[in-house]
């Protein structure tokens, strides 16, 4: 069962031919056998994953399931979850078991899943490699001498690797999309706002968004109809009805019309990349789309603009990780100030404390107006390009990335690391939902086509993706460590 | 805008956190090679265009003060590195 879509799951727990725990017990060794070399989990809850299976199997009993119930699958380690050790990926949360559920976490228990345990990440989800991890990095498991992304690399690759059949993970800049790109998974970033962020770590409050990592659009679809609407213990999150996503799945695509942003196919663009994007693309033609050229005339001011912004909105989030009421704190300190400093300068890693240093600098005294409301000015320049392009078009297409997951370690100065999210950084800024399908391969490395839509419009997203993998098989793919240890 | 050395221990020290020359250092030429990369910012034209704090381009909603919730207090101090009577420890910082 290892391999089968949630969809596939539901259908085999309905008809009896396996139990929630019999799944679970299965994924549980399978975790056991394989994450060794994955690193794909920094927590496993085994206990409570077999009691929440047995209860699952109760309520299936009983005649009470709903579409998940029984489900297993894993949580990004930045939602608190009650009980259970909630590090963010990083030293500074080490030892933080947290009080209370992220909402998400709550309506996905509500609603019967079976959390695994907790996926590796980024640190504060800052990073596109997975790479700075206080827990190590996670591989890349097409190519265990690649990254898997970042920052949701530990979800995609639990997925890709037949850990678990789906993940939670959060997108700042990218990081949900790049990872099911590199991973050869379905990942949605949802409209900002659509899926609650309380109880989910804050990086960059104006950009961070949850959703959903899978093996089909049809897997995101059942995962959003449970995670999707308004929370009042989140002052961002929407108020706004929640349509079934699964219901518009089938929906022909005859008269979409798709456009191209001619900066998503310049200079940088891996030749492999374009080629399964164009071939992509000549899919939805034969489904009846016709497709035209556009302009973000603003694109190559993302990441600029990005680079300002969140780490801004970081040092604030942070600021909150002095020693004081939970988290690391030093030995001896001297006096309040000295906790702080040795605390902080302890806890957080490397590319924390760049970003916290930018943020720091840019938002002080003589520079703010230089960069941060420029950065905001510009912002909504990249939002205006957005609404432009979807006066003439439906959807937006193009790569999730500009190359195939590269080698782990081999992309070493910070500049060139920020510049993998050139095309998913700029969704985040104006807010809107994208998707990442795979849709083909560079040598053994997946490849990811990008969907965007305007903002609320995953339904849309969705069955565009849904029907492309109605006509290729690029998602059914499967790396040969999930298929060796079957 | 070029760094100056001493503004990435300003910034640390704003940031509370503890920061050496050598690691200072080590940091300038990161921070820098970023905020040369930023500085493309300053290309465009954007005289007039209102900045923009919100993806939606929504004011923060605002909730009557009032308590919903009930006091979990003893609760959440749980994962408190040291607490006593209902209160955080921390150094003394008045003799």
């Amino acid at each position: 069962m290892h391999d089968k879509t949630i969809t596939e799951i539901v259908g085999a727990l309905d008809a009896g031919t396996i139990s929630s725990r019999e799944l679970t017990q299965d994924l549980l060794g399978r975790i056991d056998r394989l994450d060794g070399q994955l690193n794909s989990f920094i927590t496993v809850t085994a206990e409570q994953a077999l009691s929440a299976a047995d209860q699952a199997d109760q309520q299936r009993a009983n005649g009470q399931a709903g579409p998940l119930t029984g489900v297993p699958l894993a949580i990004k380690d930045i939602f608190c979850t009650q009980g259970v050790k909630t590090s963010c990926g990083s030293k500074m949360l080490d030892n933080f078991v947290a009080p209370y559920d992220a909402t998400v976490v709550s309506k996905l228990r509500a609603a019967g899943t079976v959390s695994l345990g907790k996926t590796n990440m980024d640190e504060f989800a800052m990073g596109s490699s997975n790479e700075n991890s206080f827990y190590g990095p996670v591989k890349n498991p097409w190519d265990l001498t690649a990254v898997p992304g970042g920052s949701s690399g530990g979800s995609a690759a639990a997925v890709a690797a037949g850990l678990v059949p789906a993940a939670l993970g959060t997108d700042t800049g990218g990081s949900i999309r790049q990872p099911a790109a590199f991973c050869g998974i379905t990942g949605l970033k949802p409209t900002y706002g659509r899926v609650s962020r309380y109880g989910m770590i804050a990086y960059a409050s104006s950009l961070d968004q949850g959703g959903p990592m899978a093996r089909s659009a049809a897997d995101c679809a059942l995962l959003l109809n449970t995670i999707a609407g308004h929370d009042a213990r989140d002052s961002t999150s929407i108020a706004r009805g929640v349509p079934d996503y699964s219901e518009e799945l089938d929906a022909p695509l005859a008269g979409l019309k798709i456009g191209l942003p001619r900066e998503y196919f310049g200079d940088g663009l891996d030749a492999d990349v374009e080629t399964a994007i164009r071939d992509a693309i000549k899919v939805f033609e034969s489904l009846g789309a016709s497709v035209r050229e556009v302009s973000l005339p603003h694109t190559s001011y993302a990441i600029p603009a990005y680079y300002v912004i969140a780490p801004a909105e970081a040092s604030s989030n942070l600021s909150r990780y002095d020693g004081v009421r939970f988290g690391h704190r030093c030995d001896n300190p001297s006096d309040l100030i000295d906790l702080y400093k040795r605390s902080r300068a302890e806890g957080f890693g490397d590319e924390v404390k760049r970003r916290i240093l930018i943020g720091t600098h840019t938002l002080s005294e003589g520079f703010f107006d230089a960069y941060y409301k420029k950065a905001q000015q510009v912002r909504r320049l990249i939002r205006q390009d957005f609404l432009g392009a979807f006066e003439e078009v439906d959807v937006l297409m193009g790569p999730a990335t500009p190359t195939p997951a590269f080698d782990l370690g081999a992309t070493k100065d910070p500049v060139s690391m920020y510049l993998q999210d050139i095309y998913t950084i700029a969704i985040n800024l104006a807010g809107i939902p994208g998707i990442s399908v795979p849709a083909g391969f560079s040598g053994k490395r997946p490849v990811g086509l990008q969907i965007l839509g305007t903002h609320f419009s995953e339904a849309r997203l969705l069955n565009v993706a849904h029907q492309f993998q109605q006509a290729t098989d690029w998602h059914l793919r499967r790396p040969e460590i999930a298929e060796e240890n079957a | 805008m070029a760094l100056e050395h001493a503004e990435v221990l300003r910034a640390a020290h704003l940031a509370r956190l503890d920061l050496s020359d050598k690691d200072a250092a080590k940091y300038l030429d990161d921070i820098g090679q970023i905020l040369d990369m930023v500085d493309q910012l300053q290309k465009l034209d954007t005289t007039d265009v209102a900045p923009l704090a919100h993806p939606m381009d929504a004011t923060q909603r605002l909730r009557a003060d009032e308590v919903t919730e009930k006091d979990q207090r003893d609760h959440y101090q749980q994962c408190a590195p040291q607490v006593e009577n209902g209160l955080y420890l921390v150094p003394r910082v008045v003799e």
